[in-house]
C-alpha cells in the first residue's frame, strides 16, 4: 500500500473521532478551547507514532498470546516519557489537561491501531499509520475545540471573531461537548451520504 | 462520617464521572443500547472499580512512594488493572457461575474502560486515605451505572423514534447525553459538611 494512502486513509477515510468513534472520552474532555484540543492530539499523536513503530518492529518478538499485555506495557512507556517531558518543559499544558495525559494509555485508538496495523504491517507503512491516525484525531479535536471555543466564547485560538457575552457559556462546559459533538459528528455523517 | 457523605454525593451527582468527567464515555455510549446490558455493565464496573482502587492505592502508598518509584505510576497501575480483571474473571468462574454468566462479557472491556485507571489515579492525585479512596470509588462507579442506566432508557425509547437519517445512531445519541448532561449541571454547586 502506497504510503500516502495510509495517512490519507487515517486522516480522512476511516477517522479515528468521525468513523471509527474511538477514543471519545478525551475528545470531549479536553477540547473547552481549540489551542488543548490540538495539545491533546499532539500528544496522542506522538505517543500513536513511536507505539505503532515500536509494536511493529517487535512483532515478531512477541507471542501471541501475551501480545495485548506486551502493547500495553509499550503504550504504558511512552506515555510515561511523555507525561515527564511535558512535566519538564510544559507544565502549564500539563496541568490543563491533567489525568487525560496518562490517560492515553487507555485510549482505544492506541490499542486498535497496534493490534489492527502495526502488528500485520512493516514498520515503515506502521509510522505513516500511527501520522494518518494521528493528524486525524489532531484534527478532529482542534475542530471540535474550535467550534466549541467559538460559540462559547467568540474567539477561536484566543483570537476574538464576537464579543464574548453573544457566545453561549454551555458550549464550554460539559453539555456543551457532547451536543456539539454530536452535531458535527452528524455533519461528516450528511457529507458521507451525498458523496457515496 | 460527614467527609464520606461528601464524596459520596458529589462522586455521584456534582461531579459525574461521565457527565462532568467525561471518563467512561466508550462504554456509556457502547453498552447503553439495552437497560439489562446497562446494569449487568454497571455492576461489573462497581466491582472492579473498587477492587482496582484498593489494590492501586495500597500499591502507590506502601511501594512506589517509599521506593521513589512513582513516575512508574501509568504503568504499574494499568498493569495491575489487567491483572485484576482477569483474575476476577477466573475467580467468578468458578465460584459464581451465575454471576459470571451476567457479567462475563463485560469484563474484559473493563480493562480499557478509562474510568477505572481515572479513579485509581485521581485518588492518589486527591490525597484520599484507605477508606475515602474505596468509597469514592464505589460511589463514583454507582454514578457511572446511573449514567449508564438512565441513557439506555432514553435509547431504547430513542431506538422507535424518527431521526433524520445522517443523526441517526451516535449522533442523536451524543445530543441526549448532553441534556442529560445538562440536567446534571442543576446539582452543581451542592456542598455537605
Amino acid at each position: 500500500m502506497n504510503k500516502l494512502q495510509i495517512i490519507y486513509n487515517g486522516l480522512v477515510k476511516d477517522n479515528p473521532t468521525f468513523v471509527l468513534l474511538l477514543g471519545m472520552c478525551p475528545t470531549l474532555g479536553t477540547t473547552g478551547s481549540a489551542l488543548t484540543g490540538m495539545s491533546m492530539g499532539l500528544a496522542t499523536m506522538a505517543v500513536l507514532i513511536c507505539s505503532n513503530g515500536a509494536i511493529s518492529a517487535l512483532k515478531s518478538l512477541i507471542p501471541d498470546k501475551v501480545r495485548i499485555p506486551a502493547y500495553i506495557v509499550v503504550i504504558a512507556s511512552f506515555v510515561t516519557v511523555l507525561q515527564m517531558i511535558m512535566q519538564a518543559y510544559l507544565p502549564a499544558l500539563n496541568e490543563s489537561l491533567g489525568i487525560f495525559i496518562p490517560l492515553i494509555v487507555v485510549n482505544c485508538i492506541l490499542l486498535g491501531r497496534a493490534e489492527a496495523f502495526a502488528s500485520k504491517h512493516p514498520v515503515g507503512d506502521s509510522l505513516c499509520d500511527g501520522l494518518g491516525m494521528g493528524l486525524g484525531f489532531t484534527c478532529a479535536l482542534t475542530l471540535l475545540g474550535a467550534v466549541r471555543e467559538l460559540l462559547g466564547t467568540g474567539r477561536i485560538f484566543s483570537l476574538e471573531l464576537f464579543p464574548e457575552s453573544y457566545g453561549s457559556l454551555i458550549f464550554v462546559l460539559a453539555p456543551g461537548a457532547f451536543i456539539a459533538l454530536g452535531f458535527l459528528i452528524a455533519f461528516s455523517n450528511y457529507i458521507k451520504t451525498r458523496h457515496a | 462520617m460527614l467527609t464520606y457523605l461528601s464524596i459520596i454525593v458529589t462522586a455521584i451527582f456534582v461531579n459525574n464521572i461521565v457527565f462532568a468527567q467525561f471518563l467512561g464515555i466508550c462504554p456509556f455510549l457502547g453498552v447503553s443500547k439495552k437497560l439489562s446490558s446497562a446494569v449487568g455493565m454497571g455492576g461489573a464496573v462497581t466491582f472492579v472499580m473498587a477492587l482496582a482502587t484498593t489494590v492501586t492505592w495500597l500499591l502507590q502508598e506502601y511501594i512506589l512512594v517509599p521506593l521513589g518509584l512513582t513516575f512508574m505510576q501509568t504503568i504499574v497501575f494499568i498493569l495491575v488493572i489487567a491483572a485484576l480483571v482477569q483474575m476476577v474473571e477466573i475467580v467468578l468462574k468458578k465460584i459464581a457461575p451465575a454471576l459470571y454468566t451476567a457479567l462475563g462479557v463485560f469484563l474484559p472491556l473493563i480493562t480499557t474502560n478509562c474510568a477505572v485507571l481515572g479513579v485509581a489515579i485521581l485518588v492518589t492525585q486527591k490525597g484520599f486515605d484507605l477508606g475515602e479512596s474505596v468509597v469514592y470509588a464505589v460511589a463514583t462507579a454507582i454514578g457511572f451505572t446511573l449514567a449508564l442506566t438512565m441513557f439506555a432508557g432514553i435509547r431504547e425509547q430513542l431506538a422507535m423514534t424518527e431521526v433524520p437519517r445522517p443523526m441517526r445512531g451516535v449522533p442523536i445519541a451524543l445530543i441526549c447525553a448532553g441534556l442529560l448532561a445538562m440536567a446534571f449541571m442543576g446539582f452543581a454547586g451542592i456542598t455537605i459538611g
